[in-house]
């Protein structure tokens, strides 16, 4: 895969700094944000505190009594220099998210369906066969955005985003698919909703899905649906 | 023993310093609005300046103590009273059992922090006791409290400093009334109109009704970008301003989204977002900006200050 060289470094206030790639959503830069992110996990340093991977930036966040903004910035630099040399690609987990796709589990599947003159299993068929890659998690906590979906099952949001969106909802908005973490107002189109847990603070790392993972939507039944949400609560 | 709630006031939340360690995973910081009320509050007590304490809004609650507490009161003043007597600020104070504190109109500020000597005995959520409302977790069953909640003491008997006829200097802390803000060029600063960025700093803006831990809606000039553009989803933080497609620019507070997609246009000092928390709807903020050098100095200078102060109050809890 080509190497994406050209970064930027800015400040976002006086406590956090920017790594900008190029302003596109692409797997190559991605893949460069996920070599910045690994090497920040295993190398911290003083002052750090966390980070924030986006579609084209990870954000830095540190402690300016600690290290200066010209000190931080002259240690990615490096940092940065070291990750263009190490070429190793980065293995992605490839994570199944079982789904019980129209009904009451996915009001809209048959709007999406009419939008794009398709039959309710076509649509099912298209959004189960893609892989998909987490590029990012943010919105609300453990909410994947999503790169991958088919064009085909694309559909506008809802004109009144409803007032309660169940967790683990499965929605479209636009050209992007996406999974609800937690019960929320929202606008997307419910197609579908899976059992399982997208932050449950009970597990040791309570997100169930990290930036730079690969997912696969598995359509089930009710009973499946009710089978592994029991197992998942003992 | 600690204490029990009689009337839950507005938004009375346990809070500390946040969470962190989970922005990568979606979730944010949440933590103290006036991070500094809080830490100097707990330093007045000897605690730790990251223990949690109870942030109270606008509207105070009624609290009785069911055992002896060393408390403060610290930020807002709204005319906290003790057993009917009015109690003063900055400074520790004996609580007997059976007292009640009661808050009354806001004078200055609009969030006041109850810190108790010891700290509530919570079990932390992710490493933190603040509460995040959003999703129901942390602090106090993951909620505001609510009339009749009893929440324990980690300690069980006061521990008096060796003097009590003390109050912290004036000056450790922000006036709540001051109304310039001091910011620094957000990210696409440079991508909105000449006339915008003008307005940006010679016109006051006002807090609006839609103000709450999340963010702030600030009412005002009308701010454009030079030419439309599609935002990708990047990071954003405590104190950034984002400017809607409408216009209007949103401060974002302690329990901000990890993400967003608005171009950002400031980002609020973090030496400022202390007074900014203390601001309610209606305020009139002036924005005033400053270079990140100027930024980062002065935000050192208040964590050596801090320091400091922390060492000489250890003092006053050596025991003879």
């Amino acid at each position: 895969m080509k190497k994406i060289n050209t970064y930027t470094f800015y400040p976002l206030g006086d406590s956090a700094i920017v790594i900008q790639f190029p302003d596109q959503i692409s797997e190559a830069i991605h893949q460069q944000l996920r070599a910045v992110t690994a090497y920040l996990d295993e190398n911290s340093f003083e002052g750090f505190i966390e980070y924030t991977p986006a579609f084209t930036s990870v954000t830095i966040y540190y402690q300016p009594w600690i290290i200066r903004y010209e000190e931080i910035q002259g240690l990615l630099e490096e940092m940065m220099k070291e990750l263009m040399e190490d070429s190793a690609p980065r293995t992605a987990t490839l994570i199944e998210i079982p789904v019980v796709y129209g009904g009451d589990f996915g009001p809209d599947l048959e709007f999406v369906a009419a939008h794009n003159h398709l039959s309710v299993e076509k649509v099912i068929a298209i959004h189960t066969a893609a892989e998909y890659l987490v590029y990012m998690i943010g919105f609300a906590p453990g909410f994947p955005y999503l790169g991958g979906m088919n064009e085909k099952i694309a559909a506008p949001r809802k004109a009144q985003p409803r007032a309660k969106v169940a967790a683990g909802a499965v929605g479209i908005a636009g050209q992007q698919t996406g999974i609800y973490p937690i019960e929320t107002p929202g606008g997307w189109q419910i197609i579908g909703q899976t059992p399982l847990s997208l932050f449950d603070l009970n597990r040791k790392e309570p997100a169930l899905l990290k930036a730079g993972d690969r997912l696969k939507f598995v359509a089930i039944s009710e009973k499946e649906f009710i089978q592994i949400r029991r197992n998942d609560g003992d | 023993m600690g204490i029990k709630v009689i009337k839950a006031g507005m938004l009375t939340t346990v809070q500390d310093l946040g969470r962190t360690g989970y922005r990568k995973d979606g979730l944010t910081v949440s933590g103290a609005m006036d991070e500094d009320a809080l830490r100097l509050g707990n330093l007045l007590l000897g605690n730790a300046a990251g223990e949690a304490g109870l942030e109270c809004t606008l509207t105070g609650p009624e609290i009785l103590f069911e055992s002896d507490a060393l408390i403060a009161i610290t930020g807002a003043d709204l005319s906290a009273k003790i057993d009917g007597l009015p109690a003063e600020l900055w400074r520790p104070l004996l609580l007997t059992k059976g007292s009640v504190l009661t808050f009354g109109q806001a004078i200055a500020g609009c969030r006041t922090y109850l810190s108790v000597q010891g700290g509530f005995d919570l079990s932390p959520v992710l490493g933190s006791l603040s509460t995040y409302l959003p999703a129901g977790f942390g602090g106090f069953e993951g909620r505001a409290l609510k009339k009749g909640d009893r929440i324990a003491f980690k300690l069980e008997v006061p521990h008096l400093p060796v003097a009590m006829n003390w109050t912290l200097s004036k000056d450790l802390y922000t006036p709540t009334d001051k109304n310039i803000i001091r910011v620094m060029k957000g990210p696409e600063f440079e991508l909105f109109g000449e006339k915008s960025l003008a307005d940006l700093f010679i016109s006051p803006f006002s807090i609006s009704k839609a103000a709450d831990r999340m963010g702030y809606r600030l009412e005002g000039p009308v701010l454009q970008l030079k030419t439309a553009k599609e935002m990708l989803s990047s990071a954003v933080t405590f104190g950034t301003v984002q400017v809607t497609s409408e216009g209007s620019p949103i401060v974002l507070m302690a329990d901000h989204q990890t993400t967003g997609g608005y171009p950002r246009i400031l980002q609020v000092l973090r030496t400022d977002l202390g007074k900014l928390a203390q601001l309610h709807s209606g305020a009139q903020i002036q924005f005033e900006l400053l270079s990140l050098k100027q930024a980062q100095t002065l935000l050192i200078a208040r964590e050596q200050e801090i320091n400091q102060l922390k060492q000489s109050l250890t003092f006053k809890y050596i025991s003879s």
